[in-house]
């Protein structure tokens, strides 16, 4: 528990020095939601209809943007070389490393998706189940994510290589994300899409700090 | 895994070691006693930062095995993490973070009580004391490889491993070094380290890798006998039969 907390707050201080990394992440979540608009026209039935999934598809590429830096920084000056040396077990630094990325990207995203649900013109009774969806899902995107991030460390453009890694392994979160909001918006119950999404991030919780800490001993071998 | 000598603490045997399909070296062996001192000298691509990777069980030898008190080292790496301190050719000191801040991650992971104590000793062994609210980016290198050099002195430890722990070092820092190497050793700390530069270490044992190179056909040549235990006898026999393009010919037909 030490471990991990020393691990967080370090990742935080770092994220706080250099902020722009999570204020980007905002940036291009607004953006990209704002496209929809322009593209689809703005009618406000048709942005009302798609405006969960605009949502969600703009989270997980944001999301997304932001994984390559999660282990390469450490990588390249040969922080991650020592982490591994280091007597903690490497799977507790990688949550450290996942939930400090969520703490700076996801969590953000959270907040600034209500905003952008109000912008396509959404009823204002979806609103908490996007809310409690994201809550749940960002974990996942972060902990899939750190995967991918892991397993592109020396490779050449990898983040257009992390892209196709993750994105495939990101969609049940975007259909039972989307399908929670949708439910809600019928006055029907989300409970179900919820509990499968608990069920997908108990699972990666489980699964993708054993999977990332391998692909990262991997790397530094 | 059978390893000779009882008396020495940290010993290699039969060590081959390939980096993509260049044989490194080949048949290495080294010993050292507590308060050691190992010296790797060799051309530049002799494999001392290879030999110090596969003593901090980073990497996988080819073939033999490196030993702490007799029991391979690849058997209980956690263990093995916990008693070594490495250097490696990057500093990874964070430009954004101060010097303080930077070690204080080394302390916390080793679980070392009053880390900042700690750190203030490392810190004034290296001469850098006065450095140490300075961001890593205003740092020159030779003050970020003290600051590298800082962490190795975080923390109880039984072996230091040194690659090229001079680059970058003013001839000052080389003579402070030199003479924390030998409090290390005084304390039954065993140091191993490689260098181009004459480090005043008191009476060094040296590894000279040039002796250990070797081509890859010659060593294919030689009869070698896998022991990593993980294979029987008999199924490597079978696996060997089967691999051969006779056999494969007559399946095919």
């Amino acid at each position: 528990m030490k471990i991990l907390m020393a691990i967080l707050a370090r990742d935080l201080r770092l994220a706080l020095r250099q902020g722009a990394d999570s204020i980007m992440v905002v940036a291009f979540f607004i953006v990209t939601t704002t496209l929809f608009p322009f593209g689809v026209g703005p009618e406000a039935n048709i942005l009302a209809r798609i405006a969960s999934g605009v949502i969600w598809v703009s989270a997980l590429l944001a999301a997304m943007l932001s994984l390559e830096r999660v282990f390469q920084t450490d990588f390249e000056d040969g922080t991650l070389e020592l982490l591994s040396l280091s007597p903690v077990p490497l799977e507790l630094v990688v949550l450290g490393k996942v939930l400090a990325h969520w703490l700076t990207t996801g969590l953000p995203l959270i907040i600034a998706a209500p905003l952008m649900a109000v912008m396509l013109n959404m009823n204002s009774a979806g609103f908490g189940t996007l809310m409690l969806a994201m809550l749940v899902g960002t974990p996942a995107l972060s902990l899939i994510g750190a995967i991918g991030a892991a397993l592109i460390l020396g490779a050449r453009r990898g983040g257009v290589l992390v892209s196709v890694l993750v994105l495939p392994l990101y969609i049940p979160v975007l259909i039972f994300g989307a399908g929670a909001v949708e439910a809600a918006l019928l006055g029907l119950p989300a409970g179900e899409h919820i509990q499968i999404m608990g069920a997908i991030l108990l699972l990666t919780l489980a699964l993708a700090p054993f999977a990332a800490a391998r692909a990262l001993r991997l790397a530094v071998e | 895994m059978v390893c000779v000598a009882w008396m020495t603490v940290f010993t290699g045997s039969d060590l081959t070691c390939r980096r993509g399909e260049r044989l490194v070296f080949a048949d290495l062996a080294f010993e050292a006693h507590p308060g050691d001192a190992l010296m790797l000298r060799g051309r530049n691509g002799a494999g001392k930062s290879s030999l110090l990777r596969l003593m901090a069980g980073l990497s996988e030898p080819l073939t033999g095995s490196i030993c702490w008190k007799n029991q391979n080292i690849r058997h209980d790496l956690p263990a093995h993490r916990a008693r070594l301190q490495y250097l490696g050719h990057q500093d990874a000191v964070k430009p954004v973070l101060t010097v303080r801040d930077n070690l204080r991650l080394w302390a916390s992971l080793r679980d070392v009580d009053n880390s900042d104590a700690a750190i203030d000793y490392a810190l004034n062994a290296l001469g850098i004391l006065h450095l140490a609210k300075t961001s890593g980016r205003f740092l020159s290198s030779g003050q970020k490889r003290r600051t590298a050099l800082a962490r190795i002195l975080i923390g109880e430890c039984d072996l230091w491993l040194l690659d090229e722990p001079t680059v970058g070092l003013d001839r000052e820092s080389c003579a402070d070094l030199a003479r924390i190497i030998d409090d290390f050793r005084a304390r039954g700390g065993i140091v191993v380290y490689s260098t181009h530069i004459d480090l005043d270490v008191g009476s060094p044992r040296s590894v000279d890798l040039d002796e250990f190179a070797m081509p890859m056909f010659d060593w294919l040549a030689q009869d070698h006998d896998f022991d990593d235990g993980d294979e029987n006898d008999d199924e490597t026999g079978t696996t060997a039969k089967s691999r051969s393009p006779a056999h494969d010919f007559s399946g095919i037909a």
